[in-house]
C-alpha cells in the first residue's frame, strides 16, 4: 500500500490532472467540495421526491427514442403490417407509426411500455412526496414557494400525461379529447371559439396531433425540467428538513455527507427505479392502442376512462346528475360539466395549492422551520390532507364505477347513487375520524411521557396495595414525544378601545382569530418540564426503583408503603 | 325441325316450362341463399320433437307456460327458433338458476342430444331463427379487421373494446365474449338475448357476423406486451402501476433507508 501511496498509478495521476485542468478553467472544485459535504438527512420518506425525479428522467430516456419513430400525422394512411385486425384499415399516420413502434421496430413496444408506466409512477410519486411534505408540515416557511413549484410540476405532469396518451389518436384517447372537447365548449362566452382555436376548427380536424405533440415533447416537459431545477435549487439553498429527534433542532442539519457514501446510495436509488419501471414494462401490457383501433369520434368503448391521474376528473363527471343545463335565453350553460369538470377539480386543487398560505395565516407563525412535524402533532392538517385524499379517491373510484359494477357483481346505479352520498360525506367523517385519532395519539404521548412505559409486572406492597411498575422513557424517546411547540388560537385586541372606540381591522382580525380556532381549539399540549417534574414527584420514585433494582421487590413489599403512594389518584396507573 | 316446332307447341308444355322453371329458382335459392334451417331442422325427426316436448314439460313449462305461450315471469317461446334455444341452454343461462338482473351462464344442463331435441319442439311451434352450420361460424373464414371495425361500431360500447366485458344498467352486464363458443355467438347476434338488441341478417350480413367471430377469436390470447390486465384500460392499468410499481419502490426505500440507520 505504501508503494502506491509515495507513486500514483498512470490512471490517478490523469485523473488528478483532469481534475486540475477542469479546475483552474470552471472553478469546478469549488461546487464539488460543496456538495461533497453536503449533509442529507436520513429517512426512507425523503426517497419519495427521487423517485418522481428518477421516473422523469426514465421518461426523457425513453421518450427521445419514441420520437425517433413517431409521427406526429393526422394524414391518412392504409395499415399493412403484422396485426391481422388492422390490415388494410384507414387509419392517421400518428397511430400507423404507433403500431409500426410497438410490432416492428426492435425493442419499440418495451421502450413504449417503459415510458407509459413511467408516466404512471412518476405522477404517482408525485402525489405521495406531495403529501409527504403535506404531512410532516415541510412547506412552512420558508419552503411556501417550493410547495408551489412542486404543486405547478404536479400540474404540468397531468399536462404532460394528457397530451402523451392522445398522441397514438386511438379510440380511447380520442374519447378523452371529446371530453376536453366538451370541456372547454362549457366554458361560458369563449367556450367554443377557445375549442375552435385549440383543434383548428371543428373537432377532431387535423391540426391536433402536431400541436399536442410540441406542447409534450418541448413545451411540457421544457418547463418541467426549468421547474425541477428550481426545485432541486431551492432544497439545496433551504437545507434539506429533519424529523424530530434529540440533537436536531431548526438550526442543524443532521445527517450523511454525499461524499462518500450517499452519492452512491442516490445513484443506487436511480436504478431502483429505472429496474422496477423496465421489470414492469417487459412483463405488463400497457395501453395496447391496437384494441381500440384507429380514432374515430362515434365508437367509445366500454371501460373507456384516462389514465389514473385523470380519472378524478371522470368521475367528477360520471357522478353529476343529468339535466342540470340552464338555458338562459338563446344561450345554454352547461352547468351539468361546469360544476364537475371546473368547480370540483378548481376547489380540490385550490386548497391543496394555497393550504401553506392558509395555514400560515390561522397560525400567524413567522418563524423558520426545519423541524419536520410529526402528523398527530398538528390534527387539523393532517385531518384535512386525509379527507382531501378521501375526496379524491372517492372520485377516482367513481370514474372506475362500471369496473367496480361487474368486478363485485353490484348495480351501476346504486353505486353512482353512493358515490354522490359519499362525495359530501367521506372527506367530512375522513376529517372527524382522523383528527379524533391524532388527538388520542397525542394523549398516548401524554400517557407514556408522565408514566413511562407499561412493563406487565404488578407489584404488591404490605399495605395490600397493588401497583404496575411503569419503565420511565429515555431521554430521547422522552423528546420525541415533548419537542414541538404547542399551538393555541390567536387572540386578539378587543372590538373596542378603552373609550368604546370600535377599533379599525377588528373584523379581519376576527376572522382570522375564527380560522385559528378551527385549527387549534382541540388541542393536546405537549408535556412541560413542570408537568413531568411533577408526575415524578407524585409516583416517580416507586416505579424508577422498582425497576432499578428488580431483585429488591420484596423487600419492597416488607417496607410498605408510603402514604402518598396510596393516594387515590395515584391507584390506578 | 317440324317435328320440334310440332311438339313446341304442345298444350302441356307451358305447364312444363312453369315446372322447370321452378325447379331452377329453387336449386338457384338453395345454394344461393343463406342456409338456414338446416342443422336442427334437417336432422330433427318426429320422435326428437316428442322426447323434446317431454323435456320442455319436465324443465322449462313451469315459467314458459306448458303450451310455451308464456307467462307473466317468463316470454313466449313461439317463434324464437332452435338457435335462440341451443343459445340459452348450451351456455347454461336456462334453465334459470334465481331470479336477478339478468340470466347468468353456468355449468350446462344437458346433455347436446337433449339440447338439441329441446331446439327441435321449440322450432316447430313456429319458425325462427335456426342454428348455423358450422362454416358460417368457422373464424378463419372470417376477415378480422372487417370485424374488428364492425365490433367497435356495434358492440365494443358494451362489451368493451375486446370483448372484455362491461357494465350495463341496474347490475346487468355484458359479459366478456372470449371464452364464447363461435356458434353461442353467432346465435346472440342473431337471437339478441336479454339485455343485447337483435343483429338481424339486413343489420349484419352473416358474412359480416363472421368477421365479428373471426375478430373476437383473436382475443384474449394475451397480449404482445405481456400480461393484459384484464384488457379492461388504464384502470386496471393504475391499480397495478400504485400496487406493483409503488409498492415496490416504496419497499425499496424503505430498505435502503433502513440499511444506514
Amino acid at each position: 500500500m505504501s508503494d502506491l501511496k509515495t507513486a500514483p498509478s498512470r490512471g490517478a495521476k490523469a485523473a488528478g490532472a483532469t481534475a486540475d485542468y477542469l479546475d483552474q478553467r470552471t472553478g469546478v472544485g469549488n461546487a464539488v467540495k460543496f456538495f461533497a459535504r453536503k449533509v442529507f438527512p436520513d429517512h426512507w420518506s425523503f426517497f419519495l421526491g427521487e423517485i418522481a425525479l428518477y421516473s422523469f428522467v426514465t421518461l426523457l430516456i425513453s421518450g427521445v427514442f419514441l420520437t425517433l419513430f413517431f409521427v406526429p400525422s393526422m394524414a391518412e394512411t392504409h395499415y399493412e403490417g403484422p396485426w391481422p385486425s388492422m390490415n388494410g384499415v384507414e387509419m392517421s399516420e400518428a397511430f400507423s407509426s404507433t403500431l409500426r413502434l410497438s410490432f416492428e421496430v426492435r425493442g419499440g413496444l418495451l421502450m413504449r411500455q417503459i415510458h407509459h408506466w413511467a408516466a404512471l409512477i412518476f405522477m404517482a410519486s408525485i402525489v405521495v412526496h406531495m403529501f409527504r411534505v403535506f404531512f410532516t408540515g415541510a412547506f412552512r416557511k420558508p419552503r411556501e414557494i417550493n410547495w408551489v413549484v412542486g404543486f405547478v410540476l404536479l400540474i404540468l405532469g397531468l399536462a404532460a400525461g394528457f397530451s402523451g396518451y392522445s398522441l397514438p389518436d386511438d379510440v380511447l384517447s380520442g374519447n378523452g379529447l371529446r371530453i376536453t372537447d366538451g370541456v372547454v365548449k362549457a366554458i361560458p362566452i369563449i367556450g367554443s371559439y377557445l375549442s375552435y382555436f385549440i383543434f383548428g376548427g371543428e373537432f377532431p380536424g387535423t391540426d391536433l396531433i402536431p400541436r399536442l405533440f410540441t406542447v409534450h415533447i418541448l413545451l411540457v416537459p421544457g418547463l418541467i425540467l426549468a421547474l425541477i431545477g428550481l426545485h432541486l435549487f431551492l432544497m439545496v439553498m433551504h437545507k434539506h428538513t429533519q424529523y424530530p429527534g434529540s440533537g436536531r433542532s431548526n438550526t442543524n442539519v443532521v445527517g450523511y455527507p454525499a461524499l462518500p457514501a450517499y452519492a452512491g446510495k442516490l445513484l443506487f436509488n436511480f436504478f431502483v427505479v429505472f429496474g422496477v419501471i423496465a421489470l414492469m414494462a417487459g412483463t405488463m401490457s400497457i395501453n395496447p392502442v391496437w384494441n381500440y383501433g384507429p380514432y374515430d369520434p362515434s365508437p367509445v368503448s366500454a371501460g373507456a376512462q384516462p389514465d389514473w391521474y385523470m380519472l378524478f376528473l371522470e368521475g367528477s363527471l360520471r357522478l353529476m346528475p343529468g339535466g342540470t343545463e340552464i338555458m338562459l335565453g338563446s344561450y345554454t350553460l352547461s352547468l351539468n360539466v361546469i360544476i364537475p369538470a371546473m368547480i370540483v377539480p378548481g376547489i380540490l386543487f385550490t386548497l391543496l395549492g394555497a393550504y401553506p398560505f392558509i395555514e400560515a395565516f390561522a397560525t400567524g407563525d413567522k418563524s423558520e422551520h426545519h423541524v419536520l412535524d410529526r402528523p398527530r402533532n398538528r390534527p387539523f392538517r393532517t385531518a384535512f390532507g386525509v379527507s382531501l385524499l378521501v375526496a379524491f379517491g372517492i372520485l377516482v373510484l367513481a370514474g372506475s364505477n362500471d369496473l367496480i359494477a361487474t368486478h363485485f357483481h353490484m348495480s351501476i346505479n346504486d353505486i353512482t347513487w353512493a358515490f354522490r352520498v359519499l362525495i359530501f360525506v367521506g372527506p367530512w367523517l375522513a376529517f372527524l375520524i382522523t383528527k379524533r385519532i391524532c388527538l388520542g395519539l397525542q394523549r398516548k404521548d401524554r400517557e407514556l411521557v408522565l408514566h413511562g412505559h407499561e412493563t406487565g409486572r404488578i407489584v404488591r406492597y404490605a399495605s395490600g396495595e397493588y401497583i404496575e411498575v411503569h419503565k420511565p422513557l429515555d431521554a430521547h424517546e422522552r423528546w420525541l414525544r415533548v419537542q414541538h411547540e404547542a399551538i393555541r388560537p390567536l387572540e386578539i385586541e378587543p372590538a373596542e378601545d378603552s373609550r368604546g372606540v370600535r377599533r379599525k381591522g377588528y373584523k379581519a382580525d376576527r376572522l382570522r382569530q375564527r380560522l385559528s380556532q378551527l385549527f387549534y381549539e382541540d388541542r393536546v399540549e405537549p408535556v412541560t418540564p413542570a408537568e413531568l417534574a411533577a408526575a415524578h414527584a407524585a409516583h416517580g420514585h416507586h416505579d424508577d426503583h422498582a425497576v432499578e433494582t428488580p431483585h429488591g421487590v420484596p423487600a419492597q413489599v416488607g417496607a410498605g408503603a408510603p402514604a402518598s403512594e396510596t393516594a387515590a389518584d395515584e391507584r390506578n396507573h | 325441325m317440324k317435328a320440334l316446332a310440332a311438339r313446341r307447341h304442345d298444350r302441356r308444355a307451358p305447364a312444363l316450362l312453369l315446372l322447370l322453371a321452378l325447379l331452377l329458382v329453387g336449386a338457384v335459392y338453395a345454394v344461393v341463399a343463406p342456409s338456414s334451417a338446416q342443422a336442427a331442422t334437417k336432422t330433427a325427426t318426429a320422435d326428437d320433437i316428442a322426447a323434446g316436448e317431454k323435456l320442455f314439460q319436465a324443465n322449462c313449462s313451469t315459467c314458459h307456460g306448458p303450451s310455451a305461450a308464456g307467462t307473466d315471469s317468463a316470454p313466449s317461446l313461439i317463434g324464437v327458433g332452435a338457435a335462440a334455444v341451443d343459445f340459452q341452454v348450451g351456455t347454461g343461462r336456462m334453465p334459470m338458476q334465481m331470479s336477478g338482473p339478468q340470466a347468468q351462464a353456468k355449468p350446462v344442463q344437458f346433455t347436446d342430444e337433449q339440447i338439441a331435441q329441446l331446439a327441435a319442439y321449440v322450432a316447430s311451434l313456429g319458425a325462427g331463427p335456426s342454428i348455423p352450420t358450422s362454416e358460417m361460424v368457422d373464424p378463419a373464414l372470417g376477415d378480422s379487421a372487417s370485424g374488428m371495425a364492425l365490433f367497435r361500431t356495434n358492440c365494443a360500447m358494451c362489451h368493451n373494446a375486446i370483448g372484455a366485458g362491461g357494465a350495463l344498467s341496474q347490475g346487468k352486464f355484458a359479459p366478456n365474449l372470449w371464452g364464447t363458443t363461435p356458434t353461442h355467438l353467432y346465435e346472440a347476434m342473431l337471437t339478441g338475448p336479454q339485455s343485447m338488441p337483435v343483429f338481424n341478417d339486413a343489420n349484419l350480413t352473416p358474412e359480416e357476423k363472421r368477421d365479428i367471430i373471426a375478430f373476437i377469436d383473436e382475443q384474449g390470447n394475451g397480449s404482445p406486451g405481456g400480461l393484459d390486465l384484464g384488457s379492461l384500460g388504464p384502470v386496471s392499468e393504475g391499480l397495478w402501476a400504485w400496487v406493483v410499481g409503488l409498492g415496490l419502490l416504496l419497499g425499496l426505500s424503505v430498505w435502503i433507508g433502513a440499511k444506514s440507520s
